[in-house]
C-alpha cells in the first residue's frame, strides 16, 4: 500500500493515487490534491465533493448523470470545474475510490 | 393466510415465485405475482438478433410455463405500491394487501432522457438492443447498410448487462468481416468510462482486444446530446463523434411505479441494503435484481446469486430472526468475442474478474478472461439452462458466493 504526504498529514493510497480510506480526508488535503491536477479550489467543487463524499459513504453508486440529480451542478457545469475526465478527478480530489460504476 | 406479492417476473421475479412457492408452507402462505407481460423474453438473446443468430420466437416464450403450481399470476399493470398501509393498487383499480413484498420490476432504458437521441434519426440511423423493437430493426437496417462511421455508446452507468456493449462491438466486427465488408466500416467504441470496462484487469484485457479487432476507444465521454442533422454525438467537455450509424446504450431508470410510491434514488432504483437485500425504508420489503440500487451488475447472473440469499432472509425475516445471509456482489457473465469465441468473467464487490478457471481449477472447463471456444458454446448453452434449470430455481453446479477456487492472483 502506497501512501503520500499531503498539506503535513502522511494518507494511504492506491497505485493510482485513491485514498483507501477516506477518513483521512481533510478539505486541507483537497486543496493540495486538486493543485496537483491543476484546479483551484472553490465553494462549487466542495459543495459537489461533498455531495460525492455522502453518497459514496451511504454505499450509492457513483456516476456523472447522478450530479444532474445532486441539486448543487449539472453536469455541463462539472466538466468546467473538473475538465477533462471530472468524476475521476473529483473522487480522488474528494478523497474517496475511484467510481467502479456499476460492475 | 399471509401474502408473499412479487411485483414484476423477469428473471428474478421468477427465480423467488418458484423458490418461495417450495420453501414456505401452503396452509400459511399464499404466492402471488404481478406481471404486465404475458410473454417472458430471454434478454441476452437481443444481443444476437442484429446480427440473425436469433430472431424474435427463438428467444420468447408465454411467462406462464415458469411459474409453479399454486401461484397465482395477475396479468397487469401496477399503478402504485402504498408501503405504509402494505398494499398496491393495479391500474384497475383493485388493491392488494401483502405481508411481504419482493420488488423485482427491473430497468428499463429511458433514451428521452438525452436531448436528440430519440430524435428523427431514432431507429433510421439510431438504435438500441436492449429492447427487442430496437434490434429487430437494427437487423433489418444492417442487411442493407453500405458501410460508414459504426458508433457504439454507453451513456452512462449503470447499464443492464455491461458487458453487452462491448459483445456487441465484438459481433459487429466479426459479422461485417464475414460479410467481406469490414474494410467500409469504421467501428469506434464511445464510453463514458476511463476504460474499455470498469475493472482494471478485465479493462486491459478487454482494451487490447479492441485493438486487435481495430476498433476505436473513445473514453471518458459523457453524451450531451444528439446533433441528428449533423449526425453527430457530443459530450459536455466539447468532444464530437460523427457516425452513420449509431448504436446507443442510453440512459436506465427504473420502474416509473417506484418513484411515484416514494422508494427509489434519483433515477427509480429502490434503495436497499446491498447485503441484505432489504429496503431501506420498510422492513417487510425486499428488493433483488436490476430494481434495487445496489452497486452490482445489473445482470441475470446477479439476480440469480442474490435469490438464494433472498430466500433464506426472507425466511429469517418471518420467523423473527436475523439475517443469516448476506450477498457479495458474485455475478459472472460470458462475454462473446466474435470468431466462435468468448471470454468468462466471475467477480463480486469485493474481487476484480481475475484470470483462472472456472467452476472447478485444472478441469474447468471454462477459462476466467481469456478467449475460448468452450466459453463461446458455453453461452449458447446458456440459453437452454436459462429456460430450463435457472428460472425454475434448479440447482446449478456452481457456488452461490464468488469462490477464489481456479483463479489467480498475479
Amino acid at each position: 500500500m502506497a501512501q503520500k504526504t499531503y498539506a503535513g498529514v502522511t494518507v494511504d493510497v492506491n497505485e493510482e493515487g485513491y485514498f483507501t480510506n477516506p477518513s483521512q480526508w481533510t478539505k486541507e488535503i483537497a486543496v493540495e490534491i486538486a493543485k496537483e491536477e491543476g484546479i483551484i479550489l472553490t465553494g462549487q467543487h466542495f459543495a459537489i465533493m461533498e455531495f460525492l463524499r455522502n453518497r459514496f459513504n451511504g454505499g450509492e453508486a457513483l456516476s456523472i448523470r447522478s450530479i444532474n440529480h445532486s441539486g448543487v451542478i449539472d453536469v455541463k457545469t462539472f466538466y468546467q470545474l473538473f475538465s477533462g475526465a471530472p468524476l475521476k478527478k473529483a473522487t480522488k480530489i474528494a478523497g474517496i475510490p475511484k467510481p467502479a460504476s456499476c460492475v | 393466510m399471509k401474502k408473499l406479492l412479487i411485483l414484476g417476473a423477469g428473471t428474478a421475479g421468477t427465480i423467488m415465485a418458484n423458490k418461495m412457492q417450495k420453501k414456505l408452507p401452503v396452509n400459511e402462505w399464499s404466492v402471488t405475482v404481478v406481471e404486465k407481460e404475458i410473454n417472458h423474453f430471454y434478454q441476452p438473446g437481443f444481443l444476437f438478433i442484429p446480427f440473425g443468430y436469433y430472431q424474435k420466437k427463438d428467444i420468447l416464450k408465454p411467462s406462464l410455463k415458469f411459474f409453479p403450481r399454486g401461484v397465482q399470476v395477475i396479468n397487469t399493470e401496477i399503478e402504485k405500491i402504498d408501503p405504509s398501509h402494505n398494499n398496491i393498487t393495479l391500474i384497475n383499480g383493485l388493491e392488494i394487501a401483502y405481508d411481504i413484498l419482493i420488488i423485482a420490476t427491473g430497468t428499463r432504458i429511458s433514451p428521452e432522457d438525452t436531448p436528440g437521441l430519440k430524435g428523427e434519426l431514432w431507429q433510421k440511423n439510431i438504435f438500441d438492443f436492449y429492447t427487442i423493437d430496437g434490434s429487430e430493426a437494427l437487423a433489418e437496417f444492417f442487411k442493407t447498410w453500405p458501410g460508414g462511421n459504426l458508433v457504439i455508446n454507453v451513456a452512462d452507468n449503470p447499464i443492464k448487462c455491461p458487458v453487452a456493449p462491448l459483445e456487441f462491438a465484438f459481433l459487429a466486427d466479426y459479422y461485417f468481416t464475414r460479410k467481406g465488408m469490414r474494410n467500409k466500416v469504421n467501428i469506434t467504441y464511445v464510453t463514458p468510462l476511463s476504460g474499455a470496462f470498469t475493472k482494471p484487469k478485465a479493462s486491459r484485457m478487454l482494451g487490447s482486444l479492441l485493438e486487435r479487432k481495430n476498433i476505436n476507444l473513445v473514453s471518458d465521454f459523457f453524451i450531451g446530446e444528439v446533433d441528428n442533422a449533423n449526425k453527430k454525438i457530443l459530450d459536455f467537455g466539447g468532444r464530437e463523434v460523427p457516425f452513420d450509424c449509431l448504436i446507443s446504450v442510453p440512459l436506465h431508470s427504473g420502474d416509473p411505479v417506484i418513484s411515484k410510491s416514494g422508494l427509489g434514488d434519483e433515477f427509480g432504483f429502490v434503495k436497499a441494503d446491498k447485503n441484505t437485500l432489504q429496503s431501506a425504508l420498510f422492513k417487510n420489503i425486499f428488493v433483488i435484481g436490476d430494481a434495487g440500487n445496489f452497486p452490482s451488475s445489473k445482470a441475470g447472473s446477479v439476480a440469480h446469486f442474490q435469490a438464494d440469499v433472498l430466500e433464506k432472509n426472507i425466511v429469517n425475516y418471518i420467523n423473527n430472526e436475523p439475517f443469516s445471509e448476506s450477498f457479495d456482489g458474485h455475478s459472472n457473465c460470458y462475454i462473446e468475442t466474435g470468431f466462435g469465441k468468448g471470454i468468462l468473467i466471475d467477480f463480486n464487490y469485493a474481487t476484480e474478474p481475475l484470470p483462472g478457471l472456472y467452476p472447478l481449477p485444472v478441469v474447468g472447463p471454462f477459462s476466467l478472461l481469456k478467449e475460448s471456444k468452450l466459453n463461446h458454446l458455453g453461452k449458447l448453452l446458456f440459453k437452454w439452462i436459462y429456460w430450463n434449470i435457472l428460472l425454475k430455481a434448479r440447482k446449478l453446479p456452481v457456488t452461490n458466493y464468488m469462490s477464489m477456487v481456479g483463479k489467480k492472483m498475479e
